[in-house]
């Protein structure tokens, strides 16, 4: 039962990320990009990890591809155009090494490693939210404080780049509808 | 019970498609979210792996990975409105700039450096005439 969910699970994954990598409309592989997600969710919940199920929808699901949603409309970007590379090989490589890539690392883990064999006998509930903010608050505590100083540097930066970006703009639109003599620089 | 390997290969394949979305595609908000591609599947990994070994600080790491996602996407795409505002496109091969003088659409590099200088807009005179 469990491994029919993960194969229809696994294969909808696949579809997800296979349609984002060929659809030409951008707002399209936002969407098949929000259904891989939302297959990998489901893929947690398999694996024991409800917190990680619930953070993967809210995080993923909702801020990042809202976001890429966002950007992808306020850009106009939807419609790639005839896709002609400047380097012709480049397309025929990439293939190429991707099939590279793929086949050592399934050689790695099916013809070296032996995956099974690290497995422990399962307990039940060893992920409970309850058990991931007891580790999350006293073992990982000092990586926990350190993210918000990375959030804090996320946020400041976002604000930084969209302003100065926003009175450039500001300055090229005034000086090609106006004659007016030109806004006074930033600082 | 799934065996761990199945999520491993799946991991794999989809790590893999995400690294082809970034060599074969142009459109820098695809190139992005083949990279969001790319993360969640180390992410499966690390949660497969943290169930073989019933260790939840594989989740933990992967909370933290998530957060460093989210860090990037916001600053990545703020990045890529200030290109499409300054230069008019998404398409990563029109963003060569940097690249010198044998960049295909990109304007030619100065000879030399007094050149270049001498071809810059002067700064007190503003740069809205040159824009």
């Amino acid at each position: 039962m469990e491994l029919v969910v993960f194969v229809v699970t696994a294969l909808i994954a696949l579809v997800g990320a296979g349609a984002m990598l060929v659809s030409r409309n951008a707002v399209h592989s936002a969407l098949f990009l929000l259904l891989n997600f939302g297959a990998i969710a489901v893929l947690y919940l398999l694996l024991q990890a409800p917190f990680l199920f619930v953070t993967q929808l809210i995080i993923y699901a909702g801020a990042i591809i809202v976001l890429f949603l966002f950007v992808v409309m306020l850009l106009g970007a939807e419609n790639d155009d005839a896709e002609t590379d400047r380097i012709a090989w480049q397309r025929p490589v990439a293939l190429v090494m991707a099939a590279l890539l793929l086949a050592e690392v399934l050689y790695v883990f099916i013809g070296r490693v032996d995956v099974a064999g690290i497995a422990v006998p399962a307990v039940a509930d060893f992920a409970s939210p309850e058990a991931v903010a007891t580790a999350l608050f006293t073992r990982y505590l000092f990586p926990f404080e350190v993210t918000s100083i990375i959030l804090l540097a996320a946020v400041v930066g976002v604000v930084v780049l969209s302003r100065r970006v926003s009175r450039e703009h500001e300055r090229e639109v005034a000086a090609q509808m106006l004659d007016l003599p030109q806004l006074p620089e930033r600082r | 019970m799934v065996p761990t390997l199945y999520y491993v290969v799946l991991a794999a394949t989809l790590f893999t498609m995400g690294a082809l979305g970034v060599l074969i595609r142009r459109n820098a908000l695809i190139v992005f979210m083949s990279v969001e591609l790319m993360l969640n599947s180390a992410n499966l990994a690390l949660v497969a792996f943290a169930q073989a070994r019933q260790d939840v600080g594989g989740q933990v790491l992967v909370f933290f990975v998530m957060v460093v996602a989210a860090a990037e996407v916001a600053v990545g795409l703020a990045l890529l409105v200030a290109i499409f505002q300054s230069r008019n496109t998404t398409d990563v091969d029109d963003v060569s700039t940097l690249r010198g003088s044998r960049g295909v659409r990109g304007p030619k590099a100065p000879e030399n450096i007094l050149s270049f200088l001498a071809a810059l807009p002067s700064k007190k005179k503003g740069t809205a005439k040159a824009l």
